[in-house]
């Protein structure tokens, strides 16, 4: 059986579903006036922290980081 | 032996109360069938113990269709952070699916569309509220009622023109000079919501 629909252009680069909406939210929320456009971003915002492990341990704590995307 | 009692009093009453909880479904024969003829076939073959509860049990009935088309659309429209439209009742809503504009009356066929980034109008009486929508699904239901949901929904007036423009030169120069699929993948998604957000602004 051959294919039911032609794939979207994101899906056979390789992108799934989930990047590709958050990428148009993402592009969307940087095209906003100025305070909706803070508030957009800051309420995005991800804080994690990563630590790399050795020897059953983690190396000294990780970085503090606070990346959207 | 004994100690199982009081569990099979309670089970026998839920379960026979299970039974009677949805009675005045209009689907109520095509679900009972299903959930009957298994009880069924476990009484026979083992007529002292309760029949298990099937999921069907466990669940909400679908609402019924109503028989006659109501007079007004029922709306629900929610991000990830906040429900914009909760169970509003407006006249009518014209979602952007990726096969078009949409528009979607009370009474509409039970759908399920794809959105792509594009001006969600909702229109009660005179009024029309836009939203521009970054993406997401319109589920329509049969007791019209629609459900869409969407990543970002911004008032049109929220959107800057000057930061629309500069980003969609910034992405056709990106798609000319992409070079590998995914660049090009996602300078083509900038080019599109950014056009998107163009018309939206002019539109």
């Amino acid at each position: 059986m051959a294919s039911n629909a032609a794939v979207p252009f994101w899906r056979a680069a390789g992108m799934t579903y989930i990047t590709y909406s958050n990428l148009c939210a993402n592009l969307v929320r940087q095209c906003l006036k100025e305070p909706h456009r803070s508030e957009a971003l800051n309420r995005e915002k991800v804080h994690f922290s990563i630590s790399k492990w050795a020897e059953g341990k983690p190396k000294k704590p990780s970085r503090f980081l606070c990346s959207f995307l | 032996m004994l100690r199982q009692a009081p569990r099979f009093l309670l089970s026998r009453a839920s379960a026979a109360a299970m039974r009677w909880s949805h009675p005045f479904s209009t689907d109520l024969p095509a679900e009972a069938a299903g959930d009957s003829k298994f009880i069924d076939a476990w009484k026979k073959s083992i007529p002292n113990m309760d029949p298990p509860k099937t999921p069907s049990a466990y669940m909400a009935t679908r609402p019924p269709t109503p028989s006659t088309i109501p007079s007004k659309l029922t709306v629900n429209l929610v991000l990830p952070y906040d429900s914009v439209l909760s169970a509003k009742e407006v006249d009518m809503v014209i979602v952007p699916a990726t096969t078009g504009q949409m528009g979607v009356l009370p009474g509409h066929v039970a759908t399920i569309a794809e959105l792509k980034p594009g001006i969600l109008s909702v229109h009660e009486g005179n009024d029309t509220t836009k939203y521009f929508l970054s993406g997401g699904f319109a589920f329509v239901h049969a007791n019209s009622v629609a459900d869409i949901i969407a990543i970002e929904a911004t008032p049109v007036d929220h959107i800057d023109p000057n930061l629309v423009q500069k980003g969609l030169a910034e992405f056709q120069q990106k798609l000319s000079s992409a070079s590998t699929d995914i660049e090009k993948a996602e300078a083509q998604i900038g080019v599109d919501v950014h056009s998107a957000l163009n018309a939206a602004l002019t539109g």
